[in-house]
Protein backbone atom coordinates (compact mmCIF):
# COMPACT_ATOMS: atom_id res chain seq x y z
CA UNK A 1 0.00 0.00 0.00
CA UNK A 2 2.89 2.41 0.41
CA UNK A 3 4.84 2.17 -2.20
CA UNK A 4 7.09 5.19 -3.24
CA UNK A 5 6.10 8.43 -0.95
CA UNK A 6 8.25 11.60 -1.47
CA UNK A 7 7.23 14.93 -0.35
CA UNK A 8 8.43 18.18 -1.56
CA UNK A 9 8.31 20.68 1.07
CA UNK A 10 10.02 23.67 2.49
CA UNK A 11 10.66 23.21 6.56
CA UNK A 12 8.71 26.51 7.58
CA UNK A 13 6.07 26.24 5.76
CA UNK A 14 2.77 25.32 7.73
CA UNK A 15 1.06 23.69 4.62
CA UNK A 16 4.14 21.08 4.46
CA UNK A 17 4.01 20.57 8.37
CA UNK A 18 0.40 19.57 7.99
CA UNK A 19 1.00 16.62 5.50
CA UNK A 20 4.33 16.00 7.97
CA UNK A 21 2.02 15.66 10.61
CA UNK A 22 -0.71 13.41 8.75
CA UNK A 23 1.83 11.01 7.66
CA UNK A 24 3.37 10.61 10.87
CA UNK A 25 0.09 10.07 12.74
CA UNK A 26 -0.17 6.96 10.27
CA UNK A 27 2.95 5.87 10.70
CA UNK A 28 3.79 5.94 7.12
CA UNK A 29 7.70 6.53 5.89
CA UNK A 30 8.26 8.73 3.13
CA UNK A 31 11.17 10.57 1.67
CA UNK A 32 11.33 13.99 2.83
CA UNK A 33 12.96 16.88 0.32
CA UNK A 34 13.87 20.01 0.89
CA UNK A 35 13.28 22.33 -1.96
CA UNK A 36 14.81 25.71 -2.22
CA UNK A 37 12.25 28.05 -3.12
CA UNK A 38 14.90 30.38 -5.55
CA UNK A 39 15.86 27.68 -7.13
CA UNK A 40 12.79 25.06 -7.66
CA UNK A 41 13.56 21.56 -8.51
CA UNK A 42 12.43 20.01 -12.12
CA UNK A 43 10.64 17.75 -10.12
CA UNK A 44 8.48 20.57 -8.23
CA UNK A 45 7.61 22.16 -11.72
CA UNK A 46 6.59 18.87 -13.15
CA UNK A 47 4.61 17.85 -10.33
CA UNK A 48 2.93 20.93 -9.90
CA UNK A 49 3.13 22.63 -13.05
CA UNK A 50 -0.12 25.26 -12.39
CA UNK A 51 1.10 26.61 -8.81
CA UNK A 52 4.59 25.16 -9.08
CA UNK A 53 4.28 25.21 -4.65
CA UNK A 54 5.28 23.28 -2.09
CA UNK A 55 4.25 20.78 -0.42
CA UNK A 56 3.76 18.35 -3.47
CA UNK A 57 2.75 14.19 -1.82
CA UNK A 58 4.07 12.23 -4.97
CA UNK A 59 2.86 8.54 -4.92
CA UNK A 60 4.11 5.96 -6.89
CA UNK A 61 5.22 8.99 -9.36
CA UNK A 62 1.73 10.49 -8.87
CA UNK A 63 1.48 14.20 -7.33
CA UNK A 64 -1.04 15.12 -5.31
CA UNK A 65 -0.75 19.07 -4.53
CA UNK A 66 -2.22 21.52 -2.28
CA UNK A 67 -1.88 20.47 1.60
CA UNK A 68 -5.74 20.27 2.94
CA UNK A 69 -5.68 17.96 -0.04
CA UNK A 70 -2.86 15.99 0.61
CA UNK A 71 -4.14 15.31 4.32
CA UNK A 72 -7.62 13.81 2.75
CA UNK A 73 -5.87 11.63 0.39
CA UNK A 74 -3.24 10.28 3.47
CA UNK A 75 -6.81 9.86 5.44
CA UNK A 76 -8.16 8.02 2.47
CA UNK A 77 -5.16 5.90 1.09
CA UNK A 78 -4.47 4.73 5.05
CA UNK A 79 -7.81 4.97 6.30
CA UNK A 80 -7.27 2.02 8.78
CA UNK A 81 -4.58 3.82 11.35
CA UNK A 82 -5.60 7.26 12.65
CA UNK A 83 -8.38 8.48 11.47
CA UNK A 84 -8.31 12.41 11.19
CA UNK A 85 -11.54 13.04 9.09
CA UNK A 86 -14.92 12.01 10.99
CA UNK A 87 -16.62 9.42 9.72
CA UNK A 88 -20.41 11.25 10.04
CA UNK A 89 -20.69 13.10 7.21
CA UNK A 90 -22.15 16.38 8.63
CA UNK A 91 -19.46 16.20 11.62
CA UNK A 92 -17.23 16.06 8.48
CA UNK A 93 -18.69 19.00 6.90
CA UNK A 94 -18.36 21.09 10.38
CA UNK A 95 -14.63 19.84 10.11
CA UNK A 96 -13.97 21.11 6.23
CA UNK A 97 -15.70 24.19 7.12
CA UNK A 98 -13.47 25.37 10.19
CA UNK A 99 -10.13 24.13 8.10
CA UNK A 100 -11.48 26.60 5.18
CA UNK A 101 -11.82 28.70 7.73
CA UNK A 102 -8.10 28.51 8.98
CA UNK A 103 -7.37 28.78 5.27
CA UNK A 104 -9.25 31.72 4.34
CA UNK A 105 -7.86 33.97 7.48
CA UNK A 106 -5.12 32.54 9.46
CA UNK A 107 -1.99 32.79 6.68
CA UNK A 108 -2.98 36.00 5.38
CA UNK A 109 -3.38 37.70 8.90
CA UNK A 110 -0.11 36.27 10.37
CA UNK A 111 1.57 37.47 7.59
CA UNK A 112 0.18 41.43 7.63
CA UNK A 113 1.47 40.82 11.09
CA UNK A 114 4.95 40.41 10.22
CA UNK A 115 5.11 42.25 7.29
CA UNK A 116 3.51 45.59 7.93
CA UNK A 117 3.25 47.96 10.57
CA UNK A 118 1.08 51.08 11.80
CA UNK A 119 -2.52 50.84 11.32
CA UNK A 120 -2.87 47.80 8.87
CA UNK A 121 -0.64 45.86 11.57
CA UNK A 122 -3.18 46.68 13.92
CA UNK A 123 -5.88 45.77 12.22
CA UNK A 124 -4.25 42.34 11.11
CA UNK A 125 -3.56 41.59 14.63
CA UNK A 126 -7.25 42.56 15.98
CA UNK A 127 -8.73 40.39 13.31
CA UNK A 128 -6.05 37.37 14.24
CA UNK A 129 -7.24 37.01 17.65
CA UNK A 130 -10.87 37.49 16.99
CA UNK A 131 -10.28 33.99 14.60
CA UNK A 132 -8.21 32.70 17.20
CA UNK A 133 -11.32 33.23 19.45
CA UNK A 134 -13.93 31.98 17.06
CA UNK A 135 -11.29 28.85 17.00
CA UNK A 136 -11.46 28.50 20.61
CA UNK A 137 -15.40 28.45 21.12
CA UNK A 138 -15.08 26.11 18.48
CA UNK A 139 -12.63 23.58 20.64
CA UNK A 140 -14.71 24.41 23.27
CA UNK A 141 -13.97 21.94 26.07
CA UNK A 142 -12.63 19.51 24.05
CA UNK A 143 -9.08 17.93 24.19
CA UNK A 144 -8.51 18.11 20.41
CA UNK A 145 -10.41 19.88 17.75
CA UNK A 146 -10.72 16.07 16.90
CA UNK A 147 -12.50 15.18 20.29
CA UNK A 148 -10.07 12.59 22.34
CA UNK A 149 -7.97 11.80 19.00
CA UNK A 150 -6.40 14.69 16.77
CA UNK A 151 -8.34 15.43 13.72
CA UNK A 152 -8.46 17.23 11.10
CA UNK A 153 -8.68 20.65 12.31
CA UNK A 154 -5.96 20.32 14.40
CA UNK A 155 -3.55 18.86 11.84
CA UNK A 156 -4.79 22.19 9.61
CA UNK A 157 -4.03 24.22 12.67
CA UNK A 158 -1.34 23.56 14.61
CA UNK A 159 2.00 24.22 12.36
CA UNK A 160 0.78 28.09 12.66
CA UNK A 161 1.71 27.21 16.41
CA UNK A 162 5.24 27.50 14.86
CA UNK A 163 4.82 30.94 13.48
CA UNK A 164 3.40 32.31 16.46
CA UNK A 165 6.36 34.07 18.17
CA UNK A 166 7.14 35.26 14.80
CA UNK A 167 3.80 37.02 15.36
CA UNK A 168 4.47 38.42 18.39
CA UNK A 169 7.88 39.81 17.99
CA UNK A 170 7.04 41.48 15.19
CA UNK A 171 3.41 42.90 16.45
CA UNK A 172 4.86 43.34 19.66
CA UNK A 173 1.79 41.18 21.52
CA UNK A 174 1.06 38.24 23.52
CA UNK A 175 -1.34 35.64 22.04
CA UNK A 176 -1.05 33.70 24.91
CA UNK A 177 -2.44 36.58 26.99
CA UNK A 178 -5.41 36.93 24.82
CA UNK A 179 -6.08 32.92 24.00
CA UNK A 180 -5.13 30.87 26.55
CA UNK A 181 -7.15 28.00 25.44
CA UNK A 182 -5.69 28.11 21.84
CA UNK A 183 -2.16 27.82 23.81
CA UNK A 184 -3.65 24.79 26.79
CA UNK A 185 -4.61 23.36 23.48
CA UNK A 186 -1.37 23.86 21.90
CA UNK A 187 0.84 22.31 24.06
CA UNK A 188 -1.32 19.36 24.09
CA UNK A 189 -0.96 18.67 20.37
CA UNK A 190 2.45 19.27 20.61
CA UNK A 191 2.86 16.34 23.58
CA UNK A 192 1.90 13.95 20.25
CA UNK A 193 5.08 12.34 18.90
CA UNK A 194 3.55 13.12 15.49
CA UNK A 195 3.03 16.91 16.15
CA UNK A 196 6.67 17.33 17.96
CA UNK A 197 8.83 15.69 15.43
CA UNK A 198 6.70 16.83 12.53
CA UNK A 199 7.28 21.02 13.62
CA UNK A 200 10.77 23.40 13.65
CA UNK A 201 11.56 25.33 16.38
CA UNK A 202 9.71 28.64 16.60
CA UNK A 203 13.45 30.40 17.52
CA UNK A 204 14.35 29.22 14.15
CA UNK A 205 10.94 30.26 12.51
CA UNK A 206 11.70 33.91 13.63
CA UNK A 207 15.22 33.51 12.52
CA UNK A 208 13.74 33.09 9.02
CA UNK A 209 11.07 35.78 9.16
CA UNK A 210 14.18 38.24 9.80
CA UNK A 211 16.02 37.15 6.88
CA UNK A 212 12.78 37.71 4.72
CA UNK A 213 12.35 40.88 5.88
CA UNK A 214 15.96 41.80 5.37
CA UNK A 215 15.18 39.89 1.72
CA UNK A 216 11.92 42.39 1.03
CA UNK A 217 13.29 45.46 2.51
CA UNK A 218 10.88 45.76 5.68
CA UNK A 219 11.59 47.11 8.68
CA UNK B 1 -38.10 12.23 5.34
CA UNK B 2 -35.35 14.90 6.18
CA UNK B 3 -35.98 18.65 5.24
CA UNK B 4 -34.21 19.88 2.96
CA UNK B 5 -33.39 24.21 2.66
CA UNK B 6 -31.75 26.26 0.68
CA UNK B 7 -30.90 29.74 1.68
CA UNK B 8 -29.59 31.35 -1.66
CA UNK B 9 -29.84 34.97 -3.73
CA UNK B 10 -30.75 34.38 -7.26
CA UNK B 11 -27.61 36.09 -8.49
CA UNK B 12 -24.75 34.21 -6.70
CA UNK B 13 -22.86 31.41 -8.92
CA UNK B 14 -22.07 29.77 -5.46
CA UNK B 15 -26.14 29.18 -4.76
CA UNK B 16 -26.30 27.91 -7.97
CA UNK B 17 -23.96 25.48 -7.76
CA UNK B 18 -26.05 23.99 -4.80
CA UNK B 19 -28.95 24.22 -6.95
CA UNK B 20 -27.50 21.84 -9.45
CA UNK B 21 -26.00 18.94 -7.12
CA UNK B 22 -29.61 19.07 -5.89
CA UNK B 23 -31.18 18.74 -8.54
CA UNK B 24 -28.65 16.06 -10.17
CA UNK B 25 -29.42 13.78 -7.39
CA UNK B 26 -32.90 14.30 -7.59
CA UNK B 27 -33.50 16.03 -3.66
CA UNK B 28 -36.62 17.61 -3.36
CA UNK B 29 -35.31 21.05 -1.35
CA UNK B 30 -37.47 24.80 -0.17
CA UNK B 31 -35.84 27.65 -1.48
CA UNK B 32 -35.31 30.74 0.54
CA UNK B 33 -34.18 33.61 -1.24
CA UNK B 34 -32.10 36.38 1.01
CA UNK B 35 -31.92 39.91 0.75
CA UNK B 36 -28.23 40.40 0.89
CA UNK B 37 -28.59 44.28 1.57
CA UNK B 38 -31.07 43.19 4.56
CA UNK B 39 -30.01 39.28 6.15
CA UNK B 40 -33.01 37.38 7.76
CA UNK B 41 -32.08 36.88 11.75
CA UNK B 42 -32.75 32.91 10.41
CA UNK B 43 -29.40 33.31 8.15
CA UNK B 44 -26.82 35.14 10.43
CA UNK B 45 -28.00 32.19 13.17
CA UNK B 46 -27.15 29.64 10.50
CA UNK B 47 -24.23 31.38 9.78
CA UNK B 48 -22.84 33.43 12.37
CA UNK B 49 -19.08 33.40 11.00
CA UNK B 50 -19.55 34.24 7.39
CA UNK B 51 -23.37 35.99 7.21
CA UNK B 52 -22.99 34.72 3.65
CA UNK B 53 -25.23 32.48 1.05
CA UNK B 54 -25.69 30.09 0.04
CA UNK B 55 -26.38 27.87 3.55
CA UNK B 56 -28.45 24.18 3.11
CA UNK B 57 -30.52 23.21 6.14
CA UNK B 58 -30.96 19.28 6.35
CA UNK B 59 -32.47 17.98 9.24
CA UNK B 60 -32.28 21.76 10.95
CA UNK B 61 -28.23 21.49 10.71
CA UNK B 62 -26.26 24.18 8.79
CA UNK B 63 -23.81 23.67 6.45
CA UNK B 64 -21.79 26.61 4.75
CA UNK B 65 -19.55 26.95 2.17
CA UNK B 66 -20.56 26.12 -1.39
CA UNK B 67 -17.94 23.68 -1.85
CA UNK B 68 -18.45 22.44 1.74
CA UNK B 69 -22.21 21.87 0.80
CA UNK B 70 -21.74 19.62 -2.09
CA UNK B 71 -19.60 17.55 -0.70
CA UNK B 72 -21.74 16.94 1.67
CA UNK B 73 -24.82 16.36 -0.23
CA UNK B 74 -22.57 14.12 -2.42
CA UNK B 75 -21.86 12.06 0.66
CA UNK B 76 -25.48 11.93 1.67
CA UNK B 77 -27.57 11.02 -1.48
CA UNK B 78 -24.18 9.53 -3.24
CA UNK B 79 -26.34 8.19 -6.52
CA UNK B 80 -25.15 10.34 -9.35
CA UNK B 81 -21.57 10.32 -7.89
CA UNK B 82 -20.15 14.01 -8.08
CA UNK B 83 -16.46 13.02 -7.34
CA UNK B 84 -14.44 10.00 -8.63
CA UNK B 85 -14.17 7.07 -6.37
CA UNK B 86 -10.65 6.88 -6.97
CA UNK B 87 -8.43 8.34 -4.22
CA UNK B 88 -5.71 9.99 -6.75
CA UNK B 89 -8.36 10.77 -9.21
CA UNK B 90 -10.69 12.55 -6.71
CA UNK B 91 -7.58 14.61 -5.25
CA UNK B 92 -7.13 15.96 -8.38
CA UNK B 93 -10.82 16.85 -8.88
CA UNK B 94 -10.65 18.70 -5.66
CA UNK B 95 -7.53 20.70 -7.06
CA UNK B 96 -9.02 21.89 -9.48
CA UNK B 97 -11.92 22.47 -7.47
CA UNK B 98 -10.08 24.74 -5.29
CA UNK B 99 -8.42 26.33 -7.85
CA UNK B 100 -12.27 27.62 -9.36
CA UNK B 101 -12.82 28.71 -5.14
CA UNK B 102 -9.49 30.64 -5.21
CA UNK B 103 -9.95 32.17 -8.56
CA UNK B 104 -13.85 33.05 -8.93
CA UNK B 105 -13.84 36.16 -6.99
CA UNK B 106 -11.79 37.80 -9.82
CA UNK B 107 -14.83 37.78 -12.09
CA UNK B 108 -16.94 39.60 -9.53
CA UNK B 109 -13.70 41.51 -8.65
CA UNK B 110 -13.90 43.03 -12.47
CA UNK B 111 -17.54 44.39 -12.12
CA UNK B 112 -16.40 45.80 -8.78
CA UNK B 113 -13.01 48.08 -10.50
CA UNK B 114 -12.25 50.33 -13.35
CA UNK B 115 -9.63 51.75 -14.44
CA UNK B 116 -5.86 50.56 -13.95
CA UNK B 117 -7.76 48.03 -11.43
CA UNK B 118 -9.96 46.65 -13.81
CA UNK B 119 -7.27 45.94 -15.99
CA UNK B 120 -4.77 44.05 -13.47
CA UNK B 121 -7.95 42.11 -12.41
CA UNK B 122 -8.94 41.02 -16.04
CA UNK B 123 -5.02 40.08 -16.50
CA UNK B 124 -5.28 37.80 -13.77
CA UNK B 125 -8.62 36.52 -15.18
CA UNK B 126 -7.04 36.11 -18.21
CA UNK B 127 -4.24 34.23 -16.92
CA UNK B 128 -6.69 31.78 -15.13
CA UNK B 129 -8.04 30.93 -18.16
CA UNK B 130 -5.20 30.38 -19.71
CA UNK B 131 -4.68 27.81 -17.34
CA UNK B 132 -7.49 26.11 -18.01
CA UNK B 133 -6.78 25.79 -21.21
CA UNK B 134 -3.47 24.04 -21.31
CA UNK B 135 -3.91 22.17 -18.12
CA UNK B 136 -7.34 21.40 -16.72
CA UNK B 137 -9.29 20.17 -20.38
CA UNK B 138 -6.55 18.13 -21.79
CA UNK B 139 -7.64 14.79 -23.06
CA UNK B 140 -10.57 15.73 -25.12
CA UNK B 141 -13.03 15.26 -22.57
CA UNK B 142 -16.26 16.98 -22.92
CA UNK B 143 -16.58 17.50 -19.24
CA UNK B 144 -14.03 17.79 -16.57
CA UNK B 145 -16.13 14.85 -14.94
CA UNK B 146 -15.90 13.08 -18.42
CA UNK B 147 -18.94 11.75 -20.15
CA UNK B 148 -21.06 13.86 -17.31
CA UNK B 149 -20.26 16.61 -15.49
CA UNK B 150 -19.28 16.06 -11.91
CA UNK B 151 -18.56 19.09 -8.81
CA UNK B 152 -15.47 20.21 -10.97
CA UNK B 153 -17.67 21.53 -14.08
CA UNK B 154 -20.08 22.76 -11.53
CA UNK B 155 -17.25 24.48 -9.76
CA UNK B 156 -16.66 26.29 -12.62
CA UNK B 157 -19.75 27.70 -13.57
CA UNK B 158 -18.57 31.63 -13.00
CA UNK B 159 -16.06 31.29 -16.03
CA UNK B 160 -19.45 29.52 -18.14
CA UNK B 161 -21.81 32.04 -17.38
CA UNK B 162 -20.83 34.80 -15.23
CA UNK B 163 -18.35 35.61 -16.56
CA UNK B 164 -19.85 36.51 -20.17
CA UNK B 165 -22.11 38.81 -18.33
CA UNK B 166 -19.59 40.41 -16.51
CA UNK B 167 -17.73 41.08 -19.87
CA UNK B 168 -20.71 42.07 -21.45
CA UNK B 169 -21.66 44.50 -18.56
CA UNK B 170 -17.94 46.22 -18.36
CA UNK B 171 -17.26 46.41 -22.19
CA UNK B 172 -14.56 44.18 -21.70
CA UNK B 173 -13.03 40.98 -23.93
CA UNK B 174 -11.10 38.32 -22.12
CA UNK B 175 -12.55 34.99 -23.54
CA UNK B 176 -12.30 34.87 -26.79
CA UNK B 177 -13.55 31.39 -28.30
CA UNK B 178 -10.88 31.28 -30.81
CA UNK B 179 -7.90 31.70 -28.11
CA UNK B 180 -9.46 29.11 -25.97
CA UNK B 181 -10.85 26.63 -28.05
CA UNK B 182 -10.67 23.78 -25.05
CA UNK B 183 -13.10 26.17 -22.79
CA UNK B 184 -15.04 27.11 -25.75
CA UNK B 185 -16.10 23.71 -26.15
CA UNK B 186 -16.27 22.78 -22.42
CA UNK B 187 -18.68 25.93 -21.95
CA UNK B 188 -21.01 24.77 -24.82
CA UNK B 189 -21.47 21.32 -23.58
CA UNK B 190 -21.74 22.70 -19.56
CA UNK B 191 -24.58 25.26 -20.73
CA UNK B 192 -26.45 22.53 -22.89
CA UNK B 193 -26.63 20.14 -20.24
CA UNK B 194 -30.51 20.16 -19.18
CA UNK B 195 -30.11 20.63 -15.54
CA UNK B 196 -27.49 23.75 -16.21
CA UNK B 197 -29.89 25.32 -19.19
CA UNK B 198 -33.07 24.93 -17.24
CA UNK B 199 -31.30 26.35 -13.88
CA UNK B 200 -29.30 29.66 -14.97
CA UNK B 201 -30.44 33.24 -14.23
CA UNK B 202 -31.21 35.29 -17.12
CA UNK B 203 -28.89 37.26 -18.39
CA UNK B 204 -30.94 40.46 -19.07
CA UNK B 205 -32.00 40.62 -15.35
CA UNK B 206 -28.51 40.10 -14.43
CA UNK B 207 -27.58 43.15 -16.85
CA UNK B 208 -30.19 45.26 -15.51
CA UNK B 209 -29.19 44.47 -11.50
CA UNK B 210 -25.41 44.65 -12.45
CA UNK B 211 -26.37 48.48 -14.25
CA UNK B 212 -27.98 49.02 -11.09
CA UNK B 213 -25.76 47.81 -8.33
CA UNK B 214 -22.60 49.68 -10.44
CA UNK B 215 -24.40 52.97 -10.18
CA UNK B 216 -25.12 52.87 -6.23
CA UNK B 217 -21.38 51.99 -6.22
CA UNK B 218 -20.18 54.96 -8.00
CA UNK B 219 -22.26 57.14 -6.10
CA UNK B 220 -21.42 55.60 -2.65
CA UNK B 221 -17.40 56.01 -3.92
CA UNK B 222 -18.11 59.85 -5.12
CA UNK B 223 -19.90 60.14 -1.69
Amino acid sequence: MAGELVLLDFWPSPFGMRSRIALAEKGIPYEYREEDLRNKSDLLLQMNPVHKKIPVLIHNGKPVCESVIQVQYIDEVWHDKAPLIPSDPYQRAVARFWVDFVDKKIYDLGSKIWKTKGEEQANAKKEFIECLKLLEGELGDKTYFGGESLGYVDVALVPFYTWFYAYEKCGDFSIEAECPKMIAWVKRCMQKESVAKSLPDQEKVYEFVLQLKKLFGIE
Amino acid sequence: MAVVKLFGAWLSPYCYRVIWALKVKGIAYEYIEEDLSNKSPLLLQYNPIHKKIPVLLHDDKPICESTVILRYIDEIWPQNPLLPADPHERAVALFWIKFADDKSPLISKLFRTDGEEQQAVAKECFEMLEVLEEHALIGGKKFFGGDEINMVDIAFCSVAHWLGVIEDFAGLKIFEPHKFPRLNSWIQNFKSVPVIKDNLPDTDKMLALLKRRREMLLASKSS
